[in-house]
């Protein structure tokens, strides 16, 4: 089976400044993986190219085997994307919400009900099913823009920074819902810059100015570096990582 | 499963609009009440304008004038001045805004020099009233002078009669309901589209829906669809109006008149894009309506101030006001009742105009893309 995403040596310049230099990564079918870096390392500039919003300066991106510069629309089929900003219509009803954006992934009729009401049950949103999204706390608002970026089954999410303003509980909650649908065999790519959410990843990538300081399994990159925590690992890599490795 | 997409687009699109208080004000409510506070505001002819008359002669005769003028309906006689030096200060008080003077002898010059020996001086501090009430007063002193030569049968004077073709009564709404029709589609389709499109990249919902399958212009599409519908109805509203509260009537073909409607609420909603291409914020989008979209269209395109009166740049600047050329063939049409060909200059600069906005949006909104 080949894998979910592929990515070898991606670059993107914005004029002078390499915002993302010569990336090169796989992520597995089913994995949850975990971009991480400081704000700026070029996270959200990797995703947004992953997702065809951004084309890349240089460099091969497949994701769910379509190449992203030949067959930007498949891949547009088989993604769904959760934003950094909040991206529901707030004046809608999460209903209407769901509704609404099943609809332009083509869903329509009963389909698009049966898929609807099977996000309520999984998501949980009964109680609030008819209400305005801008009267929900952020915690829920995320919870709600995840389903939305799942309502048309993609094999693929991609999540940038999708729990930055969320309360601790709520993130928990968050991730749980993160491993539920990996367990169900949906790839995950997000971003974050919470080190603590390394340890929920598969796998994960550190991104410091644009390129890549360390790649694998959160427990193997904790023993190699000799350290506690992810924490303490991004300190290390961002901070003097640079001499350490040497 | 391209049509359900749409009307999913659609149907989302009108709740934003339905929902949002301001919106609906703006969009249904404001239209009505533009059209009746120009109506009755801007009234291009005046009554009971007070007036002051200082007569050296005060004979007969000039009673006989004053009294006409006093019941001609436009003026309110206040008194008879003493000297020449009360004018300023009736002016001043603001008691009068027009002073008759009658000069010495004045029937005995009429008749022996074929002479009125008058003079009218206005309170100039609002030009656009002072100019009516003096050619008021002079046409109602004229049709006296020439009455008196009619009754006593001396002399055959020139008499210059006018004409106003098109609108003899003088309704002022003529000029307010096109003009009006003008500035609300300016309104609901230019700015109302560039906010509605600024919002969704505001928002960040923008992002979500060029992630998904739909194309650019199916986005952008489906959300100037329900802006068309709207402003087709203030185009009806409007004119509905304007024929049973302000009597305008309805000359020319109904469908023409609805063809080059649509022509320009397509152009309107092309500037509304191209503006929603440039700005990334609400506030932006809104204020650059306002400089690049509304000022012009009050000022420059001929609705309030004619077009002929201004300095030769700020006549060609109003060459590329589409405003302009939308107000000119709707006038040709419901008030003088032509047909295409007398408008068709006007269609196909907007044609040409609209053209343009669309492909440089289509540019625009490339690049935003990359």
């Amino acid at each position: 089976m080949t894998n979910a995403i592929e990515v070898e040596n991606l670059v993107k310049r914005f004029g002078s400044f390499i915002a993302v230099n010569h990336l090169t990564f796989s992520v597995g079918k089913g994995e949850i993986f975990g971009l991480l870096g400081a704000n700026g390392a070029g996270k959200t500039t990797t995703i947004r190219m992953l997702c065809g919003l951004l084309s890349p300066t240089s460099g091969k991106i497949s994701v769910a085997g379509y190449d992203a510069y030949t067959q930007p629309e498949q891949i547009r089929a088989s993604i769904g994307y959760m934003s950094q900003k909040f991206s529901l219509y707030s004046d809608l009803t999460v209903w209407e919400n769901i509704r609404f954006f099943g609809g332009i992934y083509g869903l329509w009729g009963k389909e698009l009900r049966i898929r609807a009401l099977e996000l309520v049950e999984e998501f949980k949103m009964h109680d609030f099913k008819d209400t305005k999204v801008e009267s929900l706390p952020v915690g829920w608002r995320q919870r709600i823009s995840l389903a939305v970026s799942l309502v048309h089954k993609p094999p693929i999410i991609f999540l940038d920074e999708p729990t930055s303003g969320v309360d601790p509980v709520g993130r928990r909650m968050f991730w749980e819902t993160i491993h539920q649908i990996s367990s169900m065999g949906t790839t995950v790519l997000v971003t974050t810059h919470y080190m603590d959410e390394a340890e929920y990843c598969h796998t994960v990538l550190v991104m410091v100015d644009g390129r890549i300081e360390a790649q694998g399994a959160p427990a193997q990159l904790k023993s190699t570096h000799g350290v506690e925590s992810m924490n303490d690992l991004f300190l290390l890599l961002s901070r003097n990582g640079k001499l350490n490795i040497e | 499963m391209a049509k359900g997409r749409f009307s999913n687009f659609i149907t989302k699109e009108f709740k934003h609009i339905f929902r949002d208080t301001r919106t609906l004000l703006i969009v249904l409510v404001m239209p009505v009440l533009q059209l009746l506070i120009f109506g009755f505001v801007i009234s291009s002819e005046i009554k009971n304008a007070n007036y002051a008359v200082l007569d050296y002669t005060n004979d007969y005769n000039t009673k006989k004038l004053v009294q006409r003028i006093s019941s001609s309906g436009y003026f309110n006689f206040k008194g008879y001045l003493k000297s020449e030096n009360e004018i300023n200060e009736v002016f001043k008080n603001g008691d009068a805004k027009l002073v008759l003077i009658i000069g010495n002898n004045f029937t005995q010059k009429l008749q022996n020099e074929n002479f009125a020996n008058y003079q009218v001086v206005t309170d100039a501090s609002d030009p656009n009233t002072a100019s009516i009430l003096a050619s008021y007063a002079q046409g109602i002193v004229n049709s006296f002078t020439a009455e008196y030569f009619g009754s006593s049968q001396q002399k055959e004077r020139v008499n210059v009669q006018s004409r106003m073709l098109y609108n003899e009564e003088m309704n002022s709404a003529f000029m307010f309901v096109p003009g009006t029709m003008v500035l609300i589609l300016m309104l609901v389709t230019a700015m109302m589209t560039s906010i509605s499109i600024t919002r969704e990249k505001e928002m960040g919902t923008m992002e979500i829906l060029l992630v998904s399958p739909l194309k650019p212009w199916q986005i952008v599409v489906g959300k100037v669809i329900p802006y068309i519908g709207i402003a087709f109805t203030n185009v009806l509203v409007i004119i509905l109006m304007g024929y049973t509260v302000f009597h305008l009537p309805l000359r020319g073909n109904f469908l023409l008149l609805m063809g080059v409607s649509s022509l320009f609420i397509v152009l309107a909603l092309s500037l509304g894009i191209l503006i929603s291409t440039l700005s990334n914020s609400q506030a932006v989008a809104m204020f650059m309506s306002m400089f690049a979209l509304m000022l012009p269209t009050i000022l420059l395109s001929g609705f309030i101030f004619p077009i002929e009166n201004m300095p030769k740049i700020l006549q060609w600047l109003s060459l590329i006001m589409p405003p302009r050329w939308f107000l000119s063939a709707l006038k040709t049409i419901m008030i003088k009742g032509q047909g295409l060909q007398y408008v068709i200059s006007e269609v196909l600069v907007m044609l040409t105009m609209t053209t343009v906005f669309i492909a440089l949006s289509i540019k625009k909104f490339k690049v935003r893309l990359e």
